[in-house]
């Protein structure tokens, strides 16, 4: 028996979202009193793996293999499948990412495993096995029975804090075998956002709605994005309109975050829109219409024009920062 | 070249959820039902691809899994263009029963492309897509934002943590799309509307499987404190209070 995390590296290293899965791993190895392995595919920087153990991971496999560069789903899912079944993993934990969401589904086929997609805490029992996660888009939750003897979970993002641990985890790098032919995908590009804090990271996200106006007005909106160290997002209509690029769309059909702040300038908080935001520990909202619903899901909010407002609060940051 | 279009039928995404029985179960007085925003997204796009004659499309279905009450949902999408359907006869139990039963469909007349929805506005698990193709034994790409079909291969792009990546890859395959697949999802038209009249819903029974998950109750969250609204002459008492209330700044 143990708890198996599957722990993705971006360019070679891992980042926070990974040593909250493998805090999240480690609590859950203790409910069940076992050890928990991460799984590793790829090459990555020296020093990473060695981070994992300093968060309760107590074993690391690496696994090696040249072929595993681009994420085939196939592959990587018949890789996790074989650890998983040599470490009798009853408990599998994924993140609810992209690459999450792409593996946890398959694997949980293979090993017949109940799958818990985007939980954010830790099972309420575990015999029997009963996780809470979100549903109807953040409009309810539903306590879920897990029936099966294996389970997969996948962790929401920013949901589960980082536990340290005095712990060193052995690591084992080996190669697999797997299927010849099994890789299908060919990745012909790749085009990356740099230099920039991704929205799904940020722990602070400044977004703006169709309040701003015109695609103009974003200059201090950035601007207080930036003095926060944060991301800058955007609702639907704004994206549709142009003025942003969809990539940073929050919302139902755009990127569900959970941020620790999030602001909300000129949004009306449309069902759809809270739905992407709604996991925010704290929502600050700045709208003209005292009665939008925005003010319903805030904690902090000022009646009033985003483009009065926002510069007086750029240079009441940049006061207090001075300070 | 076929295509088969997985469609879940879900509360209009405006709907105030409430629940009965204990919460245990959906109140579904007054919902407006509707075809799930990703999987319309996948219809509309594979409609696109089989109105360009160099695709070669010969066909697209919709599949669904659901009881005679879903009909509706099921009879928009032939509206909308689908030119047949599939009606698997059973409440959809969870993700792997739903999954199963549509295998059972794709193994006895199988297609070249498969489109899901990368998740559905209920239960937002993004799960059946991936079990499916596992199920198969194909490949699937999750998060495409873009499909082509180029030279008789396919092409899509799936968005990555922080970008983007072009992918090609061979048929069979399912494809897991979310936003961007194209722009707005295609509305029925009159015509449209009268045509589907005649197409068919071939409906199926399920075979006996298990379902792996079960929801033992629902919870509401708990609701927010009052908004505290700060005076929009004094932003500096907005900072004062994420620095020193929330502390998150």
């Amino acid at each position: 028996m143990s708890v198996l995390t599957f722990v993705e590296n971006w360019d070679g290293k891992f980042k926070k979202l990974t040593f909250e899965l493998v805090s999240y791993s480690a609590k859950i190895a203790e409910m069940m009193n076992t050890t928990t392995t991460a799984v590793s595919i790829g090459k990555v920087e020296p020093g990473e793996l060695e981070k994992l153990g300093n968060y309760g991971i107590n074993k690391v496999i690496h696994i090696e293999n040249g072929d595993l560069i681009a994420l085939d789903n196939q592959a990587y899912t018949s890789v996790i499948y074989d650890i998983a079944t040599r470490e009798e993993a009853t408990v599998v934990v994924l993140a609810n990412n992209n690459t999450g969401k792409a593996l946890a589904p398959r694997i949980s086929v293979k090993l017949k495993a109940g799958i818990g997609a985007g939980v954010n805490k830790l099972p309420l029992s575990i015999d029997p096995f009963v996780v809470c996660r979100k549903v109807y888009s953040g409009r309810a939750f539903a306590d879920l029975t897990i029936k099966s003897p294996i389970r997969v979970l996948t962790l929401a993002q920013n949901s589960f804090e980082l536990i340290e641990a005095a712990n060193a985890a052995t690591i084992e790098t080996i190669t697999v075998d797997f299927e010849p032919g099994l890789i299908k995908t060919v990745v012909k590009d790749v085009e990356k956002q740099t230099g920039k804090i991704l929205l799904t990271d940020a722990e602070i996200v400044v977004s703006g709605g169709r309040g701003m106006k015109s695609a103009d007005n974003w200059g201090p909106l950035v601007e207080l994005a930036d003095l926060l160290g944060g991301a800058t997002a955007c609702s639907r209509p704004v994206s549709d309109e142009g003025w942003r690029p969809h990539a940073e769309h929050t919302g139902q059909t755009g990127k569900i975050i959970a941020p620790n702040l999030y602001f909300a300038i000129g949004i009306s908080g449309a069902t759809q829109h809270i739905a992407g935001v709604s996991s925010s520990k704290f929502i600050v909202a700045i709208n003209t219409d005292k009665d939008a619903p925005v003010f319903e899901a805030a904690q902090y909010g000022i009646v009033g024009d985003a483009s009065k407002i926002l510069p007086k609060l750029v240079e009441a940051l940049r006061e207090s920062k001075s300070k | 070249m076929k295509i088969l279009v997985c469609i879940s039928n879900v509360p209009d995404t405006t709907t105030k959820v409430k629940f009965v029985d204990g919460l245990k179960k959906l109140d579904e007085t007054g919902i407006q039902w509707v075809i799930n925003p990703w999987d319309e997204l996948s219809l509309t796009r594979a409609l696109e691809l089989k109105d360009d004659p160099a695709n070669g499309i010969e066909k697209i279905t919709v599949a669904h899994v659901g009881l005679v009450g879903s009909e509706p949902t099921i009879r928009k999408a032939l509206a909308i263009g689908a030119d047949d359907a599939i009606r698997i006869n059973a409440a959809p139990a969870d993700a792997y029963y739903v999954a199963c039963q549509l295998v059972d469909v794709i193994k006895a007349d199988p297609y070249d492309i498969i489109f899901c929805g990368i998740e559905s506005s209920d239960f937002n698990g993004s799960t059946v897509g991936g079990m499916l193709s596992e199920l198969l034994g194909i490949p699937s790409v999750s998060a495409v934002s873009s499909l082509s079909l180029e030279n008789g291969g396919i092409v899509m792009t799936r968005e990555i943590d922080g970008g983007k990546e072009t992918v090609t890859i061979s048929t069979p395959v399912v494809a897991i799309v979310q936003k961007g697949i194209t722009k707005e999802p295609r509305i029925p038209s009159m015509r449209g509307i009268m045509m589907a009249r005649s197409k068919p819903i071939n409906v199926s029974e399920p075979s006996a499987r298990d379902s792996l998950t079960e929801i033992v109750q629902y919870e509401m969250p708990k609701p927010r404190a009052a908004c505290k609204l700060v005076d929009p002459e004094n932003p500096a008492e907005l900072i004062n209070l994420l620095q020193n209330e929330a502390k998150v700044i």
